[in-house]
This record gives structure tokens, sequence and C-alpha cells, in this order.
């Protein structure tokens, strides 16, 4: 009797767990007359900024298109899914979204999640962009494309772009060997300036955990004697770098990329330091084409804060999407591989224009083509270096 | 005696077996949403790195909040393996000789890390293991190793120092960590080195080796009267833990494709995360720590409905189930309101 009590209440365990599992199944099946796209971001944690900032840009463009009539008539469902900047949960976000009856996906917004979440699509065969996933394997399987630069092609334009305008003979590094973004397009930037008419003179990096002193590595630059120093870096550390070199008075021409784009919102920070700082970026929320003004003005109004660069991808990123589906002609009573092999056909035949360029097109490799847009900061406000 | 706890061990393997069965079932009819069939090998992984943990901390009584170093290291040695040999072995060779060098690994560093530290007393093995756990991290974000038709390159600068031939490939590099591990693990490879480990680790539990090593716990001075070799026992313990850490590490790096020691996965909140499990499962309770390791690895994908809110209701919850499980007045409230059920327990034990 003690026995099948024991026996009993193992059984009677597994079962409540599995009516507890099998209570979440019921998976939703094709066919729908909606487009459904899903976004992955870190909505929550350290990096929540770009997360959401994704997902408000996506949300922004699907609003527009929806009501203007949606695609060739067609509206599109949306849903977003937190991610906390972890590629296990990415995964796990994105077999939710799958579960919801996503068929196309504007994600992850990081690099490493990216990757991850590109493995599942792949096995799926749906069609994935990534509006900010800027790593070099982010694009590797055929189903994957990207809005953003990547982070070589960062390394590479920057490095010809100091060399064409003849910015500096002396250029001095400082990056984060703690994240990928920064490491990669330091990498690339130093296998591009091999034979430029300048020399890397110093190249200092710094992790996370570390990232308040910069005197060191502002130092060494300086005794080098760089008149130039290249900071492939996020804003948030970029400002104290700029704040440092003030302070021990060292003036270089300081040379950013996209990661940059956020320096003069930064609390507490003289945007004054800024002045003369150089970035490479796709997208200036002051920019005053009439796209940029109407995208700046409908996300202040929602989500009371001037959108960054991720936001503007994502944006991008849902009216690429909208091109390849009116290029290809697809329905959404197709599966989602249907969609998937449709899109791939039609994303390199298509021409966008957005926010991030005034023409991107694509390879079958799902790097974007377009034209790096570098900026100069002047009176507190980016103006263009040209 | 002996039955009893015969017994009991047989319960837990059932659990994870019946387990198993049920989800696979559902796999087939097609009732599982493929949310969860993601969900189920983190599961195991994080199942199996709890019982290690609670080797260390409920049979041994050491602190150690750095188990996710331990995880680390099998992670990316058994991936770093997986990598390279891709196309030189088959499959199924290729992945059980990466769980032999996972563990291999974690097993050494745990050894290494134990000789002068377990011959201490007190905290110092908690602090250490949180400062190896960091170390690791570091260090391995600052690895660059190639290979290319010359052989292997290692590098602590950059991947441009390793000086690769055209036709090279970098496997780990830097902060990117391993990308494009093959996808190897799945649910039936997870729940099988589950059992493995709980069959290690129970009948480590039950043989005079673990006899020695709770006595150790116990009563330090009386063990040591008795003549056990207490820093024997306690390396044995801690490495057969750091061991176990490793093939979970190994099954980690084998279902996602990349791999970065980045603080999200290896970091002290991930170590102090699964000692959460171990403690709400109860120390020295290693059937608990595989149920708490599944319900809250599960939870916080459960409430994904809430969307942001989880995050604040999945710690109420945890409050909420800590104190439910484990303080005094609940404890003697439950007894009183559901006294007839704990009573025949009482009697049984008896």
């Amino acid at each position: 009797m003690k026995k099948f009590n024991k026996v009993f209440s193992a059984v009677l365990a597994s079962a409540m767990a599995a009516s507890l599992l099998a209570g979440c199944g019921g998976a939703a099946a094709g066919g729908s007359n909606t487009f459904k796209i899903g976004a992955i971001g870190p909505l929550t944690g350290a990096a929540a900024a770009y997360g959401n900032a994704v997902v408000n840009g996506a949300q922004i463009a699907v609003d527009e298109i929806n009501e203007a009539g949606g695609i060739n008539g067609v509206q599109i469902e949306y849903k977003s899914e937190d991610d906390e900047l972890n590629a296990e949960k990415s995964v796990n976000a994105y077999n939710t979204l799958k579960d919801w009856g996503m068929q196309i996906l504007v994600g992850s917004t990081t690099s490493a999640c990216s990757i991850a979440v590109s493995e599942n699509t792949k096995n799926d065969n749906m069609f994935q962009l990534t509006p900010s996933g800027s790593a070099e394997d982010c694009v590797k399987y055929d189903n994957v494309f990207r809005v953003c630069f990547s982070d070589p092609n960062q390394g590479i334009a920057s490095a010809q772009y100091i060399s064409d305008h003849n910015l500096a003979t002396k250029v001095g590094i400082i990056y984060d060997n703690s994240d990928v973004y920064s490491s990669g397009i330091y990498q690339k930037f130093v296998e591009e300036s091999a034979g430029k008419n300048f020399e890397i003179v110093s190249a200092e990096a710094y992790t996370q955990d570390n990232n308040t002193d910069f005197s060191v590595q502002l130092q060494k630059a300086k005794d080098a004697g760089a008149d130039l120093v290249f900071l492939p870096i996020y804003y948030s550390d970029a400002a104290l770098i700029l704040t440092q070199a003030n302070t021990m008075g060292y003036a270089p021409t300081f040379f950013g990329v996209d990661g940059m784009d956020g320096i003069l919102t930064v609390e507490n920070f003289d945007p004054s330091l800024a002045e003369g700082v150089m970035l490479l970026t796709p997208f200036a929320a002051d920019a005053t084409d009439d796209l940029t003004v109407n995208f700046v003005k409908k996300y202040n109004e929602k989500y009371g804060e001037t959108p960054n660069q991720f936001a503007a991808d994502a944006y991008d990123a849902v009216y690429i999407i909208k091109a390849a589906i009116e290029k290809s002609g697809v329905t959404p009573d197709k599966t989602t591989e249907e969609i998937c092999e449709a899109l791939k056909g039609a994303m390199t035949q298509i021409e966008a224009t957005g926010l991030t360029s005034q023409k991107m097109t694509w390879d079958a490799s799902g790097e974007p083509n377009k034209e790096p847009k570098a900026v100069v900061i002047k009176n507190g406000t980016y103006v263009s270096a040209e | 005696m002996k039955n009893k706890i015969t017994k009991n061990n047989l319960i837990t393997y059932g659990i994870v077996l019946a387990f198993y069965i049920i989800v696979e079932i559902l796999m087939m009819t097609g009732a599982l949403s493929s949310h969860m069939k993601g969900l189920l090998v983190p599961m195991t992984y994080y199942a199996i790195i709890a019982v290690a943990l609670n080797l260390c901390v409920g049979i041994l009584g050491e602190l150690s909040i750095g188990h996710c170093g331990f995880m680390c290291i099998g992670a990316f040695t058994s991936a770093f393996f997986s990598r390279a040999t891709e196309n030189s072995i088959p499959t199924v060779p290729r992945f059980i000789i990466a769980f032999i060098i996972g563990i291999a690994f974690a097993a050494l560093f745990g050894f290494l890390i134990g000789i002068p530290v377990l011959r201490l007393k007190g905290d110092y093995l908690a602090i250490v293991t949180l400062a190896f756990g960091e170390i690791i991290k570091n260090v391995i974000n600052s690895f660059y190793i190639g290979i290319d038709g010359k052989g292997l390159h290692f590098s602590m600068k950059d991947s441009m120092s390793l000086g690769m031939e055209a036709d090279g490939d970098i496997i780990v590099n830097g902060a990117m960590g391993i990308t494009g591990t093959p996808h190897n693990a799945n649910f039936t490879i997870g729940v099988v080195v589950l059992l493995i480990s709980l069959f290690v680790v129970q009948n480590l539990v039950n043989s005079r080796d673990g006899r020695a090593i709770m006595a150790i716990r116990d009563n330090y001075i009386a063990a040591e009267a008795t003549g056990i070799n207490i820093t024997g026992y306690k390396m044995m313990a801690f490495t057969i833990s750091a061991a176990i850490a490793g093939a979970a590490g190994v099954l980690f790096s084998h279902n996602i494709t990349t791999l970065t020691a980045s603080s999200q996965y290896f970091g002290y909140n991930a170590s102090i995360m699964i000692l959460v499990y171990v403690v709400l499962g109860g120390i020295g309770n290693i059937r608990g720590s595989v149920i708490a390791a599944c319900v809250l690895y599960l939870l916080p994908e459960l409430l994904r409905g809430l969307n942001t809110y989880r995050m604040l209701i999945y710690s109420i919850v945890l409050i909420v189930m800590m104190i439910v499980n484990w303080s005094p007045k609940i404890i003697e409230w439950r007894k009183r309101t559901f006294g007839r059920v704990s009573f025949r327990r009482a009697k049984e034990v008896a």
C-alpha cells in the first residue's frame, strides 16, 4: 500500500506536469489572411534601449502600412517577444512567435541572438530580416538578410573614409574587446588599413568590466602621437572617453561608427566636447528630409523619445519586407516555406528607399549595398561631412 | 535501510523517465508547441548543473558561487573540439568525444582550484569560485584560436596577429566566441546525461565515500578525528561536481550555435540562479534540485504572455515559493492543515 501511494503520487505529479505542458500546445497553423510579422529584441535588462527601439520602430511602420491599406490589400499582424540579450532566450522567443503563427521575422536585434535564431529559421526555412544584427555570421544562411551595415563593412568603410579624405597620418584605436560589435569593426579596420596612407600607432582594448577609466588608453594614444582616435564603440563609453580626453588636454579628431549615434543625448555629458567628432551613421534623427521628420515626429508622439538608428533600421525592415512581398506577389495563405522562397528571390531584385539610405539593394549573400553616410558634429547637431 | 534508499533513488529516476515518456508521447501526437520543444534541452542542462551544485553545496557543504565557470569550460572546450573536427569525424563519435573532453577539462579545473582552496575552512571556496567564474569569462574573451593548413594558431591579442593562411578558419574569436557549433544536443541525450549524473551522485552519496563526505560536512573535527582524509574527500566531491557541471556545459554549447563567454550565461548572476534552484529544491535533496530547476526555468517562459511584467511576477513567485517551502511557521501550518497526509508520511518514514 505504501509503495502504491508513492508510485501513485509520482504518476499524478507527472500527469500534472504533462497537462501543464500540453496546455501550452496548440500551434496556430498557416493559411491566415494576414501577414504575421514577429520581432525579437531585448525588451528588459541592460540592452533594453535597443530592443525597444527595434520593436517600436517596426510597430510604427506596421501601423502606417495597415492604415494605408496593407500590403497588396492584406493587413499585417505584428507581435514582439523579449530575449533579454540572451541567445538561448532568443530561440525561446522565436519558438513562441512560431507558435503564434509568425511567417516573417524581423530580428533578432543583437548579433549573437540573431546568429542563434538564424540556425532555427534556416531549419524552418522562415524568412528573416535582421534590422541590426551586424556580425558577419548573422547572414550566413540564404534565408537571412540584414538592413544595417555589417561590422566588417563599417571597419572597411571607416578606414577608406579616413584614407580618402586624408584625415590623419597616425591613428589610435580604443575598442571594447568584450563586445562582438566593437572587436568585429576593429579587426576589419586594422586589416583594411594595411597599405593606406595612415599608420595605426596604438590599439588599446578595454572590457565592459572596466569601462569607467580610459586615461591609460588615451595616454598611450597621445604618447604615440595619434592625430585621430578611432572609436568603434557605443556612445555611452565614447562620452566618457571624450570627457577624459578633454580633462587631459588631448584634442585629436575622434572618429566613430554608428554606435556613436546618441552621444549628444547622454546625460551629464557636455555636448560641446563632441564638437568636431566624425561618425559614420546610417541615420540622423535631425535630418530634414520628409521621411525622417515624419518618423521622428510619430515616434516622439507615441513613445516620448527621439528614435535612434535601431528604430530606423527596424522601420526600414518592415518597409523592405513590404517591397519584397509586393515584388513577389506572395499571399499570406501560402506556407512559411513558400513565403520564404518567394521573398528570397524578391530581395535581390528590389531597390528600397528608407530612413537609413536613399537606395538599398541586396545580393543573395544577404548584405545590403548602401552608401555609408559620414557626419560631423557642429554646433551640437549632425552636419554632413562631405 | 538499504532497501529504502534504493527505492528512493528509483523514484527519482522514475520521475525523470516518466516525464521523458510523457513528453515524447506529446511530441509524437503533435500536442507540444515548438516553444515547449525548445525549452526541453535547456531544462535538462539546468537540472544537471543543479544536481552538480547540490553535490557541492548540499552533500559536501561548501558554498560555490562560480559553478557556471565550470559549465563555461565544458562548453568552450567541447565546442572547440566539435568545431575543429566537424568535417573529419562522424557525428556520433565526435559528440561522445566532445562530452569526454568537456567533462575532463571541467574536472581538471575543479581539481586545480580545489588543491589550494579546499584546504581552507569556511567561506573561502565561495569567494574563490566567484573569482574563478569571472576570470574564466575574461580569459576566454581574449582567446583567439584558428586552424589552417599549417596547424593551430593561438593569440591573446587579436585575430589579425594569428597570421592565418587564406584557407584558415578562426574558431575562437575573442568576444565573438565560437559560432557554428553543430546542433547535436537533443532532449533524449539531455535526459540520458541527466540520468547518468543522477546515478553518479546518488550512488556516491550512499557509498562509503559519500558517508565520509557527509561526515565532513556535519562535523569537521569529529570526521578528522575518525581518520577521514578530509582534503581528499573534499577534492573528490568537488571534482565530480565540476565534471557534471562540465557535462551541462557540453549540452549547452551544442544546443545553441553561438557561444560567447558573457555574463548572461556564465557570470555570477547565472551561478546564483543555479544556487537558487538548489536552495528552493532543498539543500542536499537531489530530486528537489531537478524539479526546482525545471519549474524555475519554465516559469518565466510560461509567463511570456505578461510581457515585461513577467520579471516582476517571477520574483514574487520566487519569494512566495521560498516562504511556502521553507518558512518554519508555514511548515507548521501545513502540518496542521494537511495533518493526515504528513502523519501518514511520518509513519512511513518510521
